[in-house]
This record gives structure tokens, sequence and C-alpha cells, in this order.
């Protein structure tokens, strides 16, 4: 097994090299003079459909999108429970298959809570 | 230079891949990276064009037809021209962050491709977490769209990135949870035992359970129609707004990378992978995979872009839902029936899956998925 | 001897990643380092046999967490300068200190046990087993689930209190 993962490591570093290099030969090939470099403020500017851009880029959010992260994080940990439960189904036979289902409900209810609660509709 | 000590431990690595193949652990490992390099590269290069003509099809024009033999060589000209472009970065931007972020973005995209298996037991690693591994790499892509977004310090740039993310936090459920239904029957999360195991295609066995997901992973791959991320006309291009040159060729290439990677998983998870009658097993790969991502851009040139609440409430109100139902009636099926023919399943959920989309569609139309203002 | 080169690469990687996370002056860059640690955590999972472990850390960690912790970096006011420096500096420390040293003598007085067994592999179906079957771990899953519940929850009672 660990000789797989070796296998997957040192695809890792290949995948990794190779995108590095694939953003270097631009630069390399600007050294050589094939690529131009000729840069101004306005080419360096923020596009913006032409305005100028007024105020920080990094200003605060919508909150809304924190409460989907914190809701996928919940349920992506039930997923996670779920997918041993997938591997041995026929082993573990109907016994497993009441628990997972109590599991699920119990998570199910926050779900539907939320449904109520009008806070799965985007603002 | 220190000997690694699995390459004793090499003959392990070879049960997975058939005699034939050319031996020795590095070897397997030499050929598999070039293949698979190659394989995204081309591939990438053969869509684009598929994509372009097929659309110009649909959409009663030509499509690029000069460069080349019926514009074969389109992509390669293109792909020379964004070489050359000038590279710029904006003054404001956060330099690091920019320039790390097609790196991060395209890495993981090239690292699901190891364990997608061509034919029987040619894959580079048969990972036997396989599955499970693919959702998991693929999730880091989000980190590098949100690099992106970020490092630009443009503001629809980090608009684009913020939707991207709560996208992509919304259809990965229900992503992984269809694919729990087919971890069900075929008893494996290895990719090559999930085809082995495919004597029926999973599409008919599962039909709902392969829309859901055709439908999630479209979504997570922002393809059109759920491309709003990236919308040219409210966003300018999304994320990538401010990458020029070979930074931008980068993101082109992780997009239609991940959805030759989504099609190729469809491919294995679905369509019984590189099995068929008569042709060569890499030819069935090959062949299903370009049939998945036509149909792809077919529904790109068919369905209007969402809305981003409409995005929100089909991933929270369609397909988690749906995507729960399907994984608990194919459990059920497969615990209390497990001796009887599959055939009766295919019978039985396709009947259930037109039930249940039509039900939700009906409940959509009474005002269950509207925004309410 | 390839398993222990594996091993130092993660541990130079985590731990550099960690030392990141705390002098980096902006928020933004230590979130990113942060995933980094996360990433070379899977990998020491790896090298352990914990197959599944490791793809449970990377989604979880670095597709949910991380993500959790970006729009936490998006919330905050000053994202590039980071905290400015204040009077609890010295209690700090100390209680780094004292922590450190506790987590030291844990480590090091512990008489660790070494298994001469072979790892399971595959790890998927005996976690199964554990978790589902019978005598298994059920009351801690459900109570897990409780847990999920109390987070999804709680977003939830957020989410209302802005809409006031």
């Amino acid at each position: 097994m660990l000789a797989d993962y070796g296998l997957i490591g040192l695809f890792f570093v290949v995948a990794i090299l190779f995108s590095l290099v694939m953003v270097i030969i631009p630069i390399a090939l600007r050294y050589l003079k094939i690529i131009p470099s000729n840069p101004n403020p306005i080419k360096e500017s923020i596009f913006e459909c032409g305005m100028e851009t007024t105020g920080k880029t990094w200003v605060q959010f919508n909150f809304h999108y924190y409460f989907y992260a914190l809701v996928f994080l919940a349920l992506d940990v039930l997923v996670v429970f779920l997918y041993p439960w997938a591997v041995q189904l026929k082993q573990l036979g109907p016994f497993g298959l009441y628990v997972v289902l109590i599991l699920v409900f119990i998570v199910f209810v926050g779900y539907i809570y939320a449904w109520k609660k009008k806070a799965l509709e985007w603002k | 230079m220190v000997i690694p000590d699995f390459v004793l431990n090499a003959p392990l690595a070879m049960q997975v891949t058939p005699a034939d193949w050319p031996g020795g652990y590095w070897w397997h490992w030499l050929f598999f990276t070039i293949i698979i390099i190659a394989f995204v590269l081309i591939m990438v290069m053969g869509v684009i064009y598929i994509e372009r003509r097929g659309m110009g099809r649909m959409q009663s024009r030509l499509g690029p037809n000069r460069t080349g033999p019926f514009g074969l060589l389109q992509p390669v000209a293109d792909a020379i021209k964004v070489l050359l472009k000038e590279n710029i970065v904006p003054a404001t931007a956060d330099k690091v962050v920019h320039w790390l972020a097609p790196i991060i973005a395209f890495s993981p995209v090239l690292m699901i491709f190891a364990v997608i298996p061509f034919q029987n037991g040619a894959l580079l690693a048969d990972l036997n977490i396989g599955i499970l591994y693919i959702i998991a790499v693929s999730s880091v892509a989000t980190v590098g769209v949100f690099m992106a977004g970020w490092g630009s310090s443009n503001k629809y740039s980090l608009l684009g990135a913020m939707r991207n993310v709560a996208a992509i936090v919304s259809y990965e459920i229900p992503l992984a949870l269809t694919i729990v239904g087919v971890i069900i029957f075929s008893g494996s999360l290895s990719m090559n035992q999930i085809v082995v195991a495919q004597d029926i295609p999973y599409i008919l066995v599962q039909p709902l359970g392969f829309l859901l997901f055709f439908i999630a992973a479209s979504a997570e791959i922002n393809r059109s129609p759920f491309d709003l991320m990236e919308a040219d006309s409210e966003l300018t291009a999304g994320f990538h707004t401010e990458y020029s040159g070979m930074k931008f060729a980068m993101f082109y290439l992780v997009e239609y990378a991940e959805a030759i990677a989504m099609s190729a998983i469809i491919t294995t998870l679905f369509l019984s992978g590189w099995r068929g009658p008569f042709l060569p097993p890499w030819l069935w790969f090959l062949i299903k995979t370009l049939v998945v991502f036509f149909v792809m851009v077919w529904t790109r040139t068919t369905l209007p872009r969402v809305r981003i609440d409409q995005l929100m409430a089909l991933a929270w109100k369609f397909l988690f839902p749906l995507a729960l139902v399907n994984l608990f009636i194919t459990a059920i099926e497969v615990i209390f029936w497990p001796d009887i023919s599959q055939w009766i399943f295919v019978g039985v959920n396709i009947v259930i899956a037109a039930l249940l989309v039509i039900l939700w569609s009906k409940l959509f139309k009474i005002g269950w998925g509207r925004l309410e203002v | 001897m390839g398993l222990e080169f594996a091993f130092w690469i993660m541990a130079v990687v985590m731990v550099g990643a960690a030392f990141a996370v705390l002098y980096l002056r902006n928020v933004f860059h230590a979130a990113l380092a942060l995933v980094l640690c996360f990433i070379a955590v899977a990998g020491i999972y790896v090298t352990l046999s914990a197959d599944f472990l490791a793809a449970v850390q990377i989604l979880v960690y670095v597709g949910a967490i991380s993500v959790l912790i970006i729009l936490g970096v998006m919330m905050t006011r000053e994202v590039q300068k980071g905290n400015p420096v204040n009077k609890m500096r010295l209690p700090a420390a100390i209680v780094a200190v004292v922590l450190l040293g506790i987590l030291v003598y844990v480590v090091t007085s512990t008489p660790w046990g070494i298994s001469t067994q072979d790892p399971l592999t595959p790890t998927t179906m005996p976690l199964a087993t554990k978790l589902f079957s019978e005598n298994g771990f059920i009351l801690p899953v459900e109570i897990g689930a409780v847990l999920l519940l109390a987070a999804i929850l709680g977003a939830i009672v957020i989410i209302r209190e802005k809409k006031k």
C-alpha cells in the first residue's frame, strides 16, 4: 500500500514542478527578449471596466458565505461517516442501516430547521 | 541519493498492473507520469476544439476553421499566442499569492488523473480509497481559485472567487452523497474495482444518482449554466480578470482539465469505464469520456445561466434531499434483496427517479424553492 | 529508509508552515500557510498507513476548515497588518511556555508501545465494523451527529441575529 502512495507522492512532486515550469517559461522568455515587457501605470492598474477604482478591495464580506461554509463543514463530516458504511454495507446488514438512518436523521433535523427559518435562501 | 524503501516493495505495486506492462516500480511511475501529462494536454486541446466547433454548429455558425485542416490547429495557435503575451501584474496586487495561485489551482487537477483507470489495472496507483482521494484532492483547487481572486486585488475577482467558494461548498455535498450510492453497489472505493464490479452500467442502476452527479459536477467545475462565478457580463471573467499570458492559460487549462477529469470520473462511476465489446478498452474509455464532455457542451449551449439565488436553491433544496433519498433507497434495496437480479432494480429505480424529479419540480412550482422578497 | 525520508520532508514542511502561521503579519498569508500545514499532516498520516484518515484530513481540513478560516479572514478589518502588539504579550508567552513544557513532558515520559504487527490494509472496512456494527462505537457516533446538529443550529442563530 505504501508503494502506491510513494507513486502518488512522486507524482505530486512532478505535478508541482510541471505547473511551476509552466509559470516560469514566460519569465525566461522575457529575459531572452522574446516576450515584450513595457509596463506603465495604466497597464498595471486594476481593471474595473474603465472606472478608477475607489476604496479598498479587501473589504468585509456578507456573513451569509460563512453560514454556508459552516453547514458545509458539518455535512462534510457526516458524509465522511457514510463512506466506510457504504463499503461494508452488505456485511453490516440492517443494523448498520438503522444506525446510519438515526445518524442522518439527527443532522437532517438541523437542515429542516434551516429550511423553515428561511436560512437557505440567498440574500 | 537515498534509495527509498519502497523500491524493495516494488512487487506490491506490480500486483495492480498486468504482467504485460513495462515492469519495475520506477518504469511504472515514469510511464504513467508521462502518459497522464500527455493525456491531459492533448485532451485539453481536443476538447477545446470540440467545444468551439460544436458550439458553433449549435449556434448556426462555423466556429474556428482557418488554422490547419478544419481548424484543427486552432488550439495550438492559441497556445503559442498566450505563451508570447506580455505578462501584466497589477501594481497593487498581492504578488506572491498572485503568482502561486495558478500553480495551486493546476496541480490538484493533475493529481486527480493518478487514480483514473485507462484500462484494466492501467493507472498510476490503484489506491483502495480511490474515489475518496479524488474528492479530497479536487477540494484543494478551491484554495487556488480563492488565492487568484484575492491576489489580484480586483473587486470583481474577489467577488467571483467568493461566488465560486459558495457554489463549490454547496455542490460538494450532493456530489459526495451520490457517489455513496455507487459505492453501495460496488462495495469498494477503488476506481478499478468500481469498474470491475459494473456488469450493468450504474447509469441504469442509479439513474437519479447519475442525474444529480452530472448537475453537481457541472456546477463544481463552473460549467454553464452554473458559470456565474466567471460571468463575463457581470464580473468581467471573475477570478482571473487580472491574469494575462501564460498564467491566464493555466486557468484556462484548469477549467478544461477539470471538465475532462469530471467526464472521466462520470465514465468510470456510471458508464462502466473501460468495459465494452469489440474495441480495445482504452478506446472505449476515451470515447465515453468524450461523449460525456459533449453532453456538457450541449447543456452549455441549451440552458441559460442561472441566478445566484437559484444556484443555491438548486443545491440545497433539490440536489441535497434527493441525494439522501437516493442513497437510502439504494441501501434498502441492497440490504433487503441482495440476491435478486439487478435488472429489477434498474426498472424500479428509473420509475422512482422519474417520480421524485416530477414531485420536486411541482414543489418548486408552488413556491418551495422560491426566494421570498 | 524511503519512509523515513518522506517523514522528515513532511515534518520539516509541517513545522516550517506552523512557524509561518505564527510569524506572517498578513492574516491571509498565515491562513495559506495553515493549509500547507494541514497537507503535510495528511502526508504524515499516509506514512503511518492511515490512508483513509489522510484523505479525510485533506477533505475536511483543506476542503472545509480552510475555507471557513479564509472566510473568517474576510471578516477581519486589518488583513494586511494583523493584530497590533498589545499588553497581553507577556502572559501569552508564559501560558505558551507552560503548555509546551507539559506537552514535551507527556510525550517524553509516556512509554510508547510499538506494535510488531503489520498495519491493516485496507483500513476502510475495519473502520466501518468498529463504527457501525453491534458492538461498535455507536453511541459516540450518534453523539458526534448531535455535535454536527449543534454546529448547524449555531450557524442559523448567527444568521438570524444579523437580520435584526
